[in-house]
């Protein structure tokens, strides 16, 4: 496959960790924030192939993982209406809330669809004029701007019975709290290539104009990986510290306008909740006024009170402050066929590359 | 920071293209990338293409990388 | 295409039954064994030890490129009897139809099953046919049992891995799959993909006779190549390497797999075995399903070690490795 493939050419990779191998000096620790990026680490085994001294920890980039109980509890209550039809991508369906998961709900009888698209939830709603279809709007910036565009449609064809439950994040102002946060040291950024194929290098600059920490915008091919870790490592090495995009094939400083006024046609930014990091200022949307009655929260729904379990350390795993490991909880009873949290549910949460790993 | 995979453009009608992804094709929403011509590859995430892939940026990439494989 | 469609009066057992059993049941299936109708087959005795497996098939759709759910259910029991070393002779044909099924539909499946019953040299033997209630199943489910004398001189099982054997693949991984989840609402792609869907007692004996002291033979169908091998390697209390960059997937699947966020280690194939064979032997074996049309792609893909007990290794394919666990819970495709 073009574009993909000769991004995974092992000589080449051979070549790029002596490279890094001979550039680094010292212990570095390196996060990557964005929850592909943990899976593509973990699928190509890169860890295990960097020299010691460099250490990545992975950030809070798995929309699945910091999506709060409460989102789920309130998909789960709509589930059990019986006018409802819920649409989802796959990632949600085994992410417990607090007390059950949309996949058991779906075992129970609810009409729960996965899709791939958000206009498949629009061809859905179409096709059921006589039901609510909801739509479970979570991801980061490379998916709102495919969100916004089913709103858009939505609006303009007239349909009245598509709703959105918004749980979307931004991450640029994640990286803020986490950077002010005095917990984890992080010495650069691994940042999200598609993510940032959207929102262009702008938002990042902070990282290096308050914080003095580099960041590489880096692909997610093997490849992608090693040379944004390369950069990242050489800027550390001579002191520097500024925002470089290693993926220059999509990524360009501007991002995609188009998307971005998408996106701000139907949202405003809005501070949101993320499990393990609280309340964030500007870190999520609200829908503008003239959209409003797309938003699912409208609805009269009674949800149960979220409850997280208490030794459930998700959160300060999200924030790289410990590791799975630490966790009481972790494989004795927190394991993929039983999540506790949705760190072990998500492929990309950290704590279920762990169990994967070890 | 979610799954995108390249395609190429093979057909195009009004806002959807036809991409092909390693042989199989599937339809896509240019909605977020309108200006995309038949030939050209797309960055495709849940149904729509996001950006369009700049072969030439991905070439020079390539050769910087063999060159920093190379140099040891 | 006529209109025609099942009753539930075609399950009771009655005149309908019956019409049905003359009518489309035999003339395709007919041999001397079925022929008398009898509540039980009667089959001569013989030497040796006898494998008996069974199998039920609940696929949807019950189309696909490639194949059908007839087709399917005669490929999965002749490959799991092929699997143990046994020659498939007989099968049984359990059918339980929803009311309403198009009769046309019905006659292309027990079609399919003649046709791919011949190639593989079975016999279906006996047989029973149920008609629910509009609903009560989702259009038609098979079960079949299958019984084949095990051929002397083999020791086929998954606890007989042993440290420093190879193990092979006969070609593509998850074309099945890929090809029924193409059929599939919501997916919509268009491709070649085809089920690999065949019956593997042709290839198998090949293989047997040329390398007798094959140690295990399995087919991955659900849970993938991935799960099949964790299974062996937990059954002889091994350890097993496999070299990605050996593993055959199609362009397409993988461009599908990417997609979606699916991976082909864990995909299904109706069509594909694994050999596991002594040091040495690989090569032999290598040419011989190479020459096979069912292993023209084969590849000898990784190793049994003794390291590493009960755990499956991938080296990836730029010289890293991870842990190559069973599937978990089912492959929901991701976005993220």
């Amino acid at each position: 496959m073009k574009f993909v493939d000769e991004f995974r050419d092992k000589e080449i990779a051979e070549g790029l960790i002596q490279r890094i191998r001979k550039t680094s000096t010292h212990p570095i620790q390196l996060m990557e924030v964005c929850g592909t990026h943990t899976v593509s680490i973990f699928r190509y085994g890169i860890r295990g192939i960097l020299p010691e001294q460099i250490q990545l920890i992975s950030g809070p980039g798995c929309p699945v993982c910091v999506t709060p109980n409460g989102d789920i509890d309130l998909a789960i209550a709509l589930s059990r209406q019986k006018d409802v039809i819920i649409t989802t991508f796959g990632d949600m369906m085994r992410v417990p809330g607090s007390t059950s998961s949309l996949q058991k709900e779906k075992a129970d009888g609810r009409d729960i669809r996965i899709i791939y698209s958000s206009l498949e939830a629009l061809k859905i709603a179409k096709e059921h004029l006589e039901k609510k279809v909801v739509f479970l709007a979570i991801g980061f910036e490379t998916t709102s701007p495919t969100i916004a565009v089913a709103i858009l449609r939505a609006k303009e064809e007239g349909l009245h019975n598509l709703f959105f439950l918004n749980s979307q994040k931004r991450v640029p102002p994640a990286l803020i709290a986490l950077l002010q946060s005095k917990q984890v040291r992080i010495d650069g950024f691994i940042l999200p290539g598609h993510v940032s194929t959207i929102i262009g290098t702008a938002p990042y600059q902070f990282i290096a104009k308050e914080f003095g920490r580099p960041a590489v915008v880096t692909g997610f091919e093997p490849l992608d990986i090693l040379q944004g870790i390369w950069m990242l490592v050489k800027q550390i090495e001579e002191n520097r510290a500024t925002v470089e995009i290693q993926y220059r094939r999509v990524v360009h400083e501007e991002g995609n306008p188009i998307a971005l006024s998408k996106i701000y046609e139907v949202f405003e930014k809005d501070e949101s909740r993320w499990r393990g990091l609280g309340l964030i200022p500007d870190s999520g949307y609200r829908f503008k006024e003239s959209y409003k009655e797309m938003d699912v929260r409208n609805l009269e729904v009674e949800v149960e009170p979220p409850k997280e379990h208490p030794e459930c350390l998700c959160g300060e795993v999200l924030q790289g402050i410990k590791s799975p490991l630490e966790c009481r909880l972790f494989k004795k009873i927190c394991h993929p066929e039983n999540p506790i949290g949705p760190c072990m549910v998500s492929i990309e949460g950290t704590c279920f590359t762990y169990f994967k790993f070890q | 920071m979610c799954l995108g995979i390249p395609g190429r453009v093979v057909e195009i009608e009004k806002n959807v293209a036809k991409v092909d992804v390693g042989g199989f094709l599937r339809d896509i929403s240019l909605d977020l990338c309108p200006d995309v011509s038949i030939g050209e590859y797309v960055l495709i995430h849940t149904g729509f293409a996001i950006q369009k892939v700049d072969e030439k940026e991905a070439e020079e990439t390539l050769d910087l990388l063999i060159k920093m494989a190379e140099g040891i | 295409m006529s209109e025609e469609k099942i009753l539930l009066a075609h399950g009771s057992g009655g005149k309908l039954s019956h019409d049905l059993i003359k009518q489309i049941f035999l003339p395709q299936l007919a041999n001397p064994i079925l022929e008398p109708l009898d509540d039980s087959a009667e089959i001569m005795n013989r030497e040796g030890h006898l494998a008996f497996t069974t199998d039920s098939y609940v696929v949807n759709p019950i189309f696909f490129p490639g194949g059908d759910i007839g087709k399917l259910a005669v490929c999965g029991t002749v490959n799991d009897l092929s699997m143990i070393g046994a020659t498939p002779s007989y099968l049984s044909l359990s059918l339980i139809v929803e009311e309403g099924f198009s009769i046309d539909l019905l006659k292309q499946i027990i079609s399919s099953i003649h046709e791919v019953a011949e190639q593989a040299g079975v016999n279906i033997v006996t047989g029973d046919t149920k008609v629910v209630e509009h609903g009560a199943a989702d259009q038609l489910f098979i079960n079949t049992a299958g019984i084949g004398w095990i051929r002397s001189g083999v020791n086929l099982s998954g606890v007989n891995a042993k440290p420093g054997d190879k193990i092979l693949l006969s070609g593509h991984l998850g074309d099945h799959e890929m090809a029924v989840l193409s059929q599939r609402e919501g997916f919509k792609f268009q491709s070649e993909l085809k089920s690999d869907c065949a019956p593997l007692n042709d290839l198998v004996r090949k293989m047997l006779d040329a390398c007798p002291s094959i140690r295990c033979m399995r087919d991955p169908t659900r849970g993938g190549l991935a799960t099949t091998l964790n299974e062996i390697a937990s059954m002889s209390n091994v350890g097993i390497v496999i070299e990605e960059e050996k593993v055959p997937v199609r362009e397409s699947v993988r461009g599908i797999s990417e997609l979606l966020g699916l991976d082909p280690l864990y995909l299904a194939n109706e069509g594909k075995l694994i050999a596991i064979c002594p040091p040495n032997e690989e090569e032999h074996l290598l040419d011989v399903m190479r020459d096979h049309p069912l292993g023209r792609d084969a590849e000898i893909i990784g190793k049994v070690t003794e390291e590493n007990r009960k755990k499956v290794i991938l080296h990836t394919l730029i010289g890293g490795h991870r842990i190559l666990d069973m599937l978990t819970g089912g492959q929901y495709p991701r976005i993220c």
